[in-house]
């Protein structure tokens, strides 16, 4: 980890000058560009104001408190604490951290026993190259939204135990998943979706770091498309150029295809079917053609939402319809098989389209009643 | 007798795929570099994704992946309960289906990556890469509670090891492992392309099959190219002349559906339900995944719908497939479903009666 960390240095001059023999002896040109490219210092953090501001008072000497970072993946969270932890503790950080994450086994008996033990250990105020550090040791849970709750509450007297030598720090996802007492004894941050224009940015610096060849409106609908996930845009990024091979330019279709945008055609030819009286025989072939392409279905609805928004059609007639597409949108998250869902949205648009609310208000209330009246004889 | 034409005639390498050939050569451009990204590979069963893992695997690493041997690991969880797994290796790579062990799969998946991680992989002379690959196959099937142990761990060992996952949907893989992989569609082959396919591989027999009954496999298959080869080679051992004429026959679990679709229209009632049970029960025995046993009853039961129902009859189907993906019960479910669209039907019947 020790490696990628240091190489992670944006002003690194390490170009990934890809030899197709490959016997590079230096470990990280063969880095992954978003562990290249991975923060070192909180100050390289894009967009997170508040929490850069934070630590940067830490790191300058002011008392640290415990930690809970939430937010969308690939927007810092990981990268901030470690950087944080870098430059408070210099060379030594490894020693004063413990990284807990969800492939560890995270259950109260470690919670109890591992951070307890840990957690007692002491430790001095000076780093190995002599300045002053916060006598503190951190313990970082990462993605803690996968964490039992019975794991989190042995936390909570763990922490508040250990508060004198010892900061939590806990970082995922979606904040609802961890239980109000931990929430409450840490200063919570919200990572937003990066700002377009940040993510454009940082990706520019990477093209020309790497040699990239992109048009800028192509690149654009890159960093577009990958709705402010700086991870996912730098893989892509990343993967584009690998796939086009060095000395090509970068085009749209790749970028469509990485990040798995469904082309345009395909959507209006599906919300047109929806919108005609078309009869089911064909919305089943059609649906199963498109299952055929294997475009994901989250990405389909996303896109409809996308069209549906912008179609003519009456106010709120759209916003039944804009229901219905978020209804169907949930239940397909999971699901092994998009066809029963993608059918389910189209067969509903056509009946709220084609049938006057009122009667199907009246054949919903009828339906109610006699279900639950009558069995099946 | 010798193997099947599946597996004969597999392609070995990415310049001898036949089709998505803008997409092979792609993929070995992105193997010439040295980094390489982990891989989601994602299409509807049957397409060619796990030729495509072992081309791209031939093309990382030369021919000794081929040399393929069966292991059994046995895994200890923390609960001190042994765990037993069948992994296919090679020196290169290992292969596990991580299904086979259901909700111990975090463990499993843990254990063997870091194993690899630990080691530090310097292989044979001629091996340019110092990483080596763990390929997970029915991702779907993963645990939430494993998907997440995989995370940090992407990232943690991405200097020796690289993973490719395989699924048929994407959706039930969590965005936060989406956004660590890069993501390859394959969808399934076009019916012409099927059909040379199989042309292609008839004159390589020494058989020559008429286009049109090819074409006529093509068109059954619903795109997937295993399947069609499997048919065209079962007609064959029936009959050596493979003429237009020939009747191509519909799977038995297909057939099967649909009389049990036709016995739910014909009558609703308690007795009948339990036959339908018997039903579904002998599917999921025999290995159908109840996600397409759900699909296919829906379309042979939409079929024989009046129209003023499908939209109610649909709303369940994508209800009770909701619930079916939270629960590991699956029988439950297919049954409320059936039992919920006997309720629609025979209250539909009866209103039109009503109307006399
Ligand atoms: N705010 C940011 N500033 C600079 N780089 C960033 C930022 N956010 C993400 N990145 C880039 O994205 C990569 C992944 O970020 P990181 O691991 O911190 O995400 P995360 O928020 O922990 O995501 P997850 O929830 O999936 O764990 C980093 O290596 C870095 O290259
Ligand atoms: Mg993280």
């Amino acid at each position: 980890m020790d490696s990628f960390l240091k190489s992670g240095k944006l002003g690194d001059t390490a170009s990934s000058k890809s030899s197709t023999s490959g016997i590079s002896k230096k470990k990280d040109k063969k880095l992954q560009w978003v562990e290249k490219y991975r923060p070192r210092t909180v100050e390289d953090v894009v967009e997170q104001k508040e929490v850069v501001a934070l630590l940067q008072e830490c790191i300058l000497g002011a008392d640290l408190p415990n930690l809970l970072f939430y937010g969308p993946p690939g927007t810092g969270k990981t990268s901030t604490i470690l950087a944080a932890a870098r430059q408070l503790f210099g060379d030594i950080y490894k020693d004063r951290i413990l990284e807990l994450n969800a492939s560890d086994d995270r259950g109260i008996q470690v919670i109890r026993e591992k951070i307890k033990t840990y957690a007692q250990l002491s430790v001095a105020s000076s780093r190995a190259d002599g300045k002053a550090c916060p006598a503190l040791k951190i313990v970082i849970l990462d993605e803690a939204d996968a964490m039992t709750d019975a794991a989190q509450t042995a936390l909570r007297r763990t922490m508040e135990k250990e508060a004198k030598t010892t900061r939590f720090c806990l970082l995922c996802n979606y904040v609802s998943r961890i239980i109000e007492p931990l929430t409450s004894r840490c200063t919570k941050f919200r990572f937003k979706p990066l700002n377009q224009s940040f993510v454009l940015e940082r990706l520019q610096l990477i093209c020309t770091k790497e040699d990239v060849l992109v048009d800028d409106d192509v690149l654009n609908i890159l960093v577009k498309e990958s709705g402010g996930d700086l991870r996912r845009a730098i893989t892509a990024l990343q993967s584009c150029a690998h796939l086009k091979g060095k000395g090509n330019k970068i085009a749209l279709e790749n970028v469509y295809d990485v990040l798995t945008v469904v082309p345009s055609d395909w959507i209006t030819n599906f919300f047109n079917l929806c919108k005609n009286e078309s009869d089911i025989n064909e919305i089943i072939r059609f649906i199963n053609d498109l299952e055929q392409q294997a475009y994901p279905c989250h990405k389909i609805f996303e896109q409809l939402n996308d069209l549906l928004i912008e179609a003519e059609i009456s106010e709120p007639l759209k916003a039944e319809i804009g229901e219905y597409l978020a209804e169907s949108s949930f239940r397909s998250s999971c699901s092994r098989s998009d066809f029963t869902h993608l059918l389910d949205f189209a067969v509903h648009v056509q009946e709220i389209l084609t049938v006057p609310v009122e009667h199907r208000k009246a054949k919903a209330e009828k339906i109610a009643r006699s279900t639950m009246i009558n069995g099946i004889a | 007798m010798s193997l099947l034409w599946v597996d004969k005639y597999r392609p070995k390498d990415l310049s001898s795929l036949d089709y998505h050939t803008q997409q092979a050569k792609e993929l070995k451009n992105l193997v010439a570099n040295s980094d390489f990204p982990h891989l989601l590979l994602y299409g509807p069963s049957g397409a060619g994704k796990k030729t495509r893992i072992m081309c791209i695997l031939r093309e990382l690493f030369g021919p000794g992946v081929e040399r393929l041997k069966t292991e059994t690991v046995t895994v200890t969880t923390p609960s001190n309960k042994k765990i037993e797994i069948t992994t296919v290796n090679s020196n290169y790579h290992i292969e596990i289906n991580p299904s086979d062990v259901g909700i111990y799969d975090r463990v499993v998946v843990m254990d063997l990556i870091k194993n690899i991680a630990q080691t530090q992989h310097i292989g044979s002379t001629n091996n340019q890469r110092n990483f080596k690959v763990v390929l997970l196959t029915e991702v779907d099937n993963l645990t939430k509670d494993a998907q997440h142990a995989l995370r940090r761990t992407m990232e943690k060992y991405s200097t020796n090891c690289r993973l490719i996952l395989c699924v048929t949907s994407l959706s039930p893989v969590i965005p936060a492992v989406q956004s660590r992989c890069l993501l390859i569609r394959v969808s399934a082959p076009s019916i012409p392309e099927i059909s040379k396919i199989l042309q292609v591989t008839c004159k390589k027999e020494d058989l020559t099959i008429s286009p049109a009954l090819a074409e006529k496999i093509a068109k059954t298959v619903n795109g997937n190219l295993r399947r069609a080869l499997l048919i065209c080679e079962a007609c064959k051992v029936e009959n050596k002349n493979l003429t237009t004429d020939r009747e191509v026959p519909e799977p038995d679990w297909k057939k099967f559906i649909e009389k049990t679709a036709n016995l739910i229209t014909h009558k609703q009632s308690i007795d009948n339900l339990m036959t339908v049970r018997e039903h579904l029960y002998e599917l999921l025995t025999n290995g159908i995944p109840p996600e397409i046993i759900l699909k296919e009853l829906l379309i042979g039961l939409l079929l024989k719908c009046d129209k003023q129902i499908i939209p109610q009859v649909v709303r369940d189907a994508a209800l009770y497939e909701h619930r079916m993906t939270q629960g590991n019960k699956h029988i439950v479910h297919l049954e409320a479903f059936v039992t919920k669209f006997m309720c629609i039907y025979q209250e539909h019947l009866s209103s039109l009666m009503e109307g006399f």
